[in-house]
């Protein structure tokens, strides 16, 4: 495998090249069409240059309301991100010993991630209509005062998300554990550490840049969720479901403008977190030891 | 994430194989209780809510209210007429529809994920360059749906860049229709979202081959035809095996994709419960999640017989 650079090997990247370009071709184009002139419309040509759309979108005016969901997702994604985080942290440290039922709660979390989201999203949407039901009959009176729904963001929604973004943490749990190295434990504790001394101290510090890796899953799965959260959110929809709606109702470049609004929020999020990391790997190989490097 | 994750594949090995230590299980929180926030949160919003549909489907309803009871009514329903009119009923159809997509997006993804994930593997030299080739592949998938749905309106509509090319170019007459808002938009829009449940399992498992057994290969004198068809492509099956369930499995309980892409004019399993959902009818949305359900499992349980999932994750 050492010769030179074959045939096979520039077609390859030819044809990388152009799986590249349609991974990123058509996000670029709404980019530059959400930069359309006042007079533009939804395709090339553009009518000149303009951040006209971007105003509009900013006042508020053309689209309703788009604030109010572009918030409640921020804040739903970030609460996801934490609980992802720590929830998919423990339980990566619970696979790593034995205990009860953890085969079944392997299964199961993988079929969330294979079950159509729709089936999940109705499955918590009748639940959630049931204890409703419960309350509104049964509950006592300070409760069913004024009582309308228990379905929300931060209820429905927000188990909704988890069950999309917690496999995912849990797999890249178990790949960050798979390559752990437990001598570093073994020796934190020989030399006394408590367990949670070893956590906080040896595995934490360890593993935190994968960590943030979780994180990113978590915060950005969540922000561009909408099978799910279809029919789980309650009276208040989140910034993809309003996106989704908007897409049959909007014939200006607006949409563009809250596309591109949309994607730079994930873009920043992505590089905040890429650029984390790069930070944290750097500090741990600059402070790491030396010993038993050849 | 960023190196971890391209890099993830190259050092990790198949779960069964790293064995619980078992030094660890008398030390610190026992593991069904650092286990338990996790689990409580699929017990309350995954299992019993799967629990609920299969309940629910069974129940009566009219135009109001749903009614518990034990009638199969939602299930009569669902497959009215097909048995005076076998084969041409609506959930028929409408599941044949799904089927064909499901075959289509699952041959493309395969091969445009195939060559992807081999080029990566087998001819990036650098493992940086491989790390950061991945990256790209990957930040893609942490961007909205809807958007990167969207974005094909400007390329693929009647006046968008392709038909302006086109017909400019007097390739055709006038302006195509068939691009955007049919099943060839749909089609293109699943391939784009979801090439990288494919890319990313068959990188994976490539990955994991041995270098050696390679240039085994090469030293016994096979050409690199030989070598991709006898022995990357047989290793590669774990991979291919989970990139099909979950893009299969994608496309089989989608309805935001035919939704938006379609014009509201394809029928598919998942809008089939959509639709019901939207008249509020709620047990025979819940039997058609489960006969959805029940579809995608056989599926699954074929792919299965192929290879070991759990043995590969």
């Amino acid at each position: 495998m050492n010769e030179g650079r074959s045939l096979a090997f520039y077609a390859l990247a030819a044809f990388f090249c152009l799986f590249v370009l349609f991974l990123y071709g058509p996000t670029i184009v709404i980019f530059i069409l959400s930069f359309q002139g006042p007079s533009g419309g939804l395709t090339f040509p553009l009518n000149g240059l303009s951040v006209h759309w971007f105003e509009k979108l900013w006042v508020g005016g053309g689209i309703v309301n788009i604030w109010g969901s572009f918030g409640r997702s921020l804040e739903l994604g970030v609460v996801v991100m934490i609980l992802t985080v720590v929830l998919s942290l423990l339980a990566g440290l619970a696979f790593r010993k034995r205990f009860r039922g953890s085969n079944l709660l392997f299964y199961v979390t993988i079929a969330s991630l294979i079950v159509p989201s729709i089936v999940t999203s109705l499955g918590i949407a009748l639940e959630f209509r049931l204890v409703d039901d419960l309350i509104k009959n049964h509950g006592p009176d300070w409760l069913t005062d004024g009582f309308h729904t228990s379905m929300g963001n931060f209820t429905s929604g927000l188990g909704a998300h988890l069950t999309w973004t917690l496999p995912f943490g849990l797999l890249v749990m178990f790949a960050i554990f798979n390559r752990f190295d437990s001598r570093y434990e073994e020796a934190a504790r020989d030399l006394g550490a408590t367990p949670w001394q070893t956590l906080r101290h040896v595995i934490l510090p360890i593993i935190l840049p994968s960590l943030v890796g979780v994180g990113l899953f978590g915060f950005t799965l969540s922000w561009d969720e909408i099978a799910r959260s279809s029919q789980v959110m309650g009276e208040h929809n989140t910034l993809p479901m309003e996106l989704q709606g908007l897409t049959t109702t909007v014939t200006t470049p607006e949409i563009y403008a809250l596309g591109a609004a949309t994607t730079g929020v994930s873009f920043s999020v992505i590089a905040v977190a890429l650029f984390a990391i790069a930070i944290l790997r750097a500090r741990q190989s600059r402070h790491g030891s030396d010993a038993g490097k050849a | 994430m960023t190196e971890s994750a391209a890099r993830l594949p190259m050092t990790a090995k198949p779960i069964v194989a790293a064995k619980p230590e078992r030094n660890l299980d008398r030390f610190g929180v026992p593991g069904w209780l650092q286990a338990m926030p996790f689990g409580l949160v699929f017990a309350a919003f995954f299992v019993a809510p799967l629990i609920l549909v299969v309940i629910v489907s069974f129940w009566d309803y009219n135009d109001y209210q749903m009614m518990p009871a034990f009638i199969t009514r939602s299930y009569v329903e669902s497959f009215d007429g097909c048995l005076t009119h076998f084969p041409d009923c609506t959930i028929l159809r409408t599941y044949l529809s799904t089927a064909k997509f499901c075959l289509i997006v699952w041959v493309l993804t395969l091969l445009i994920g195939f060559t992807v994930a081999y080029f990566l593997a087998f001819h990036v030299r650098s493992q940086t360059t491989q790390a950061v080739l991945f990256l790209v592949c990957t930040i893609p998938f942490w961007t909205s749906n809807v958007i990167r749905m969207i974005s094909w309106i400007p390329l693929l509509g009647r006046n968008g860049l392709v038909n302006q090319i086109f017909v400019n170019s007097h390739i055709v007459n006038k302006p195509l229709e068939w691009l955007l808002y049919s099943p060839f938009s749909v089609a293109l829009a699943f391939t784009h979202l979801f090439v990288f449940f494919m890319v990313a399992p068959i990188f994976n498992s490539m990955m994991r081959i041995d270098r050696r057994l390679i240039e085994a290969a090469y030293d016994a004198g096979a050409s690199g035809w030989q070598m991709l068809t006898n022995v990357i492509i047989p290793l590669s099956k774990p991979g291919v095996a989970i990139g099909s369930i979950f893009v299969i499995t994608i496309v089989m309980g989608d309805f935001i994709t035919f939704d938006v892409m379609g014009g509201e004019q394809i029928a598919s399993a998942g809008k089939a419960i959509e639709t019901r959902l939207n008249a509020l009818q709620f047990p025979p949305a819940a039997a058609n999640a489960v006969i959805l359900l029940g579809a995608t499992m056989l599926i699954i349980a074929a792919l299965n017989r192929i290879v070991d999932i759990r043995k590969e994750l």
